[in-house]
């Protein structure tokens, strides 16, 4: 917290209102651990619970409206209830291939996933001191996160034709996608590391650690949730890419571009079963990230007891 | 250029094992950030024989022909102005769901599970949560039902869908997220001693806000703006679905420049958009160091 405060001077604090005669502001708090709760209290609930309903909304209408039957239509009102669209999501030719994209997305998103905790790791230990063109690769990944996607995924197919290479989901796409996560995940690395306290790996290099024992047996344990939430912003920013994959896929489609060719060509539910089954396995992985969070946390509790 | 502090390293041994640590990420982002960034660039100076064939060579004619023909305005200010929308509004939105979770729900527990409720949608493809829309928006959507039993309006409206409107709702709904996460990371790292202090010195609730919150939240506020400011710019398929093809932005109508194989106008306007996003987001980091904040 001592960070924080030395950041106190920068906080444009007028020196003159320390000054000003002192006002008694138990009422005022904004954040009281006691008291009545002041009255923007309950515009900003109102506020945030607004916000939630806008974001779940529409959502819950689309997973509502896929459970139609043969009749169903895009809109309400909902016409029977049956799982038609989901059958037929996954058997008609004219949906697409549905279910080799899918196949394609999630290995696609684990090898991305895979490859961003590792680098992300790396690039935060790197950047942790000062190196002599840290700043120049700093900025080159800063580009790489706001340059466009299309274009750079246009870049990307052109570079593969001039060099004469196929492009493929494995390949380029995969590299496409990389250049989107790994900002992302080296982003969220920076702030994971700097709740890493020094004195751990100082502790273990004065008990004669080597960097790496210093790395495997104190940082990853230590850094696993931040590890796991990386992995969580690769494996779900992969699964859901769309521009960067769009000239760099080659001839088979992801999952996103295949739902970008259904919006053109199906109005049907399908689309809409499509919605609730892709929610279905993104809440599976989030369930398994968190899961892992929590068994460690618990691993980590019983040794401390133990 | 600081010598390494907790070993007896000497400045070109930290450089190296820098260098080291980072080699990975350079190896990705040289093929596949600054190689095809170059390949634009270069692509924006060839001649094209029409068909798709590019002619090597050193010509300003794509260049000339962008910011020559009039829809370049015309598209950039209709990119701008979804741009601002955009900010505006996730901002205000980010800034005080971020600012409700940190300094209104006491039960930090509770202010978590809050957290991830705001995060959970965001897991849900772009694209399936943006057609989400229609059976509200559309002309026999919720929205338009709902009005027309009230009686508030005779005919369906159909601004609703395929219009700016839709697309403003569209990108809000998928990018506050982007708003939320950085600035409750800063706000909550404030010290809460820091505001009781400004309390008991007299300060209003406004004062707070102004003098604490909102300067200790400018990484955040920065780092979403950068999100939020860049994705709406080089994003095309919110545009072109919620407008119903009656807006367009400069990435789509490079988009449809690509598919008809126009490879040297299209990426001429894609280096300039680049470059103005450059120019915005150099600013922003100009304004607020935000590897400093992030790495304190």
């Amino acid at each position: 917290m001592s960070a924080v405060l030395a950041d106190m001077p920068k906080s444009d604090m007028p020196k003159s209102d320390m000054s000003k005669p002192v006002a008694p502001a138990t009422t005022k708090a904004i954040a009281p651990s006691k008291g009545d709760r002041p009255w923007t209290f309950y515009v900003l609930a109102t506020l945030f619970s607004l916000y939630v309903v806008a974001l779940y909304g529409p959502m819950f209408c689309i997973y509502v409206l896929s459970f139609q039957d043969i009749r169903g239509g895009l809109v309400f009102p909902m016409k029977g209830h049956s799982l038609h669209w989901f059958v037929d999501l996954f058997t008609q030719v004219r949906t697409g291939d549905v279910k080799g994209s899918f196949d394609r997305s999630i290995k696609l998103a684990v090898i991305v996933t895979i490859i961003t905790v590792a680098v992300s790791f790396l690039a935060g230990l790197g950047f942790r001191k000062r190196f002599r063109g840290d700043t120049l690769v700093f900025y080159m990944m800063i580009g790489s996160l706001v340059a466009p996607g299309l274009v750079l995924g246009l870049g990307t197919g052109l570079l593969f034709q001039a060099l004469g290479l196929n492009a493929s989901w494995y390949t380029s796409a995969l590299g496409a996608q990389l250049s989107w996560t790994l900002p992302f995940g080296v982003l969220v690395m920076f702030a994971v590391m700097s709740r890493f306290n020094h004195v751990w790996e100082e502790a273990a290099y004065d008990l004669g650690a080597s960097r790496w024992q210093s790395i495997w047996l104190v940082m990853i344990p230590v850094l696993a949730p931040g590890l796991v939430a990386v992995a969580l912003f690769g494996f779900t920013l992969s699964y859901d890419e769309f521009a960067r994959s769009l000239q760099t896929a080659g001839s088979l489609n992801t999952l996103p571009l295949e739902i970008w060719s259904m919006t053109l060509n199906v109005t049907s539910p399908s689309l809409y079963a499509l919605g609730t089954v892709t929610t279905i396995v993104s809440f599976i992985v989030i369930g398994a990230s968190l899961g892992t969070i929590v068994l460690i946390q618990k691993k980590r509790g019983s040794q401390a007891k133990g | 250029m600081q010598p390494s502090s907790s070993s007896a390293q000497t400045p070109s041994r930290a450089n190296l094992a820098g260098w080291l640590y980072v080699s990975p990420l350079v190896l990705v982002l040289v093929p596949f950030f600054v190689a095809p960034i170059l390949v634009v660039l270069a692509a924006s100076f060839f001649a094209t024989d029409g068909f798709g064939g590019l002619t090597p060579g050193f010509t300003l004619a794509s260049y000339v022909e962008v910011l020559h023909s009039a829809p370049t305005l015309k598209l950039y200010l209709a990119t701008i102005k979804f741009t601002v929308l955009t900010w505006v509004f996730t901002l205000i939105i980010g800034f005080f769901v971020a600012y409700f979770l940190v300094f209104h729900v006491r039960n930090q527990l509770l202010a978590i599970g809050l957290f991830l409720l705001c995060t959970v949608p965001f897991w849900t493809s772009n694209i399936i949560r943006m057609i989400s829309w229609i059976p509200l928006l559309g002309k026999e959507g919720l929205i338009n039902q709902a009005l027309l039993a009230m009686g508030a309006i005779h005919q369906p409206l159909e601004v609703l869908l395929f219009s700016d409107l839709a697309v403003v709702i569209a990108y809000v709904h998928q990018l506050t997220i982007f708003m939320i996460v950085p600035i409750f990371n800063s706000m909550a790292r404030i010290d809460k001693k820091l505001i009781e202090a400004a309390i008991d010195a007299g300060a209003s609730r406004f004062d707070i806000m102004r003098l604490i919150v909102v300067p200790m939240s400018k990484s955040g506020i920065a780092l979403g703006t950068i999100f939020v400011v860049s994705i709406v710019m080089g994003d095309f398929f919110v545009v072109k679905v919620m407008s119903g093809g009656g807006s367009a932005s400069v990435v789509s109508a490079f988009y449809e420049d690509v598919g008809v194989l126009q490879y040297p106008t299209a990426a001429a306007s894609a280096v300039l958009l680049t470059l103005v996003l450059v120019a915005i987001v150099s600013l922003i980091l100009r304004t607020v160091d935000i590897r400093q904040e992030i790495t304190r």
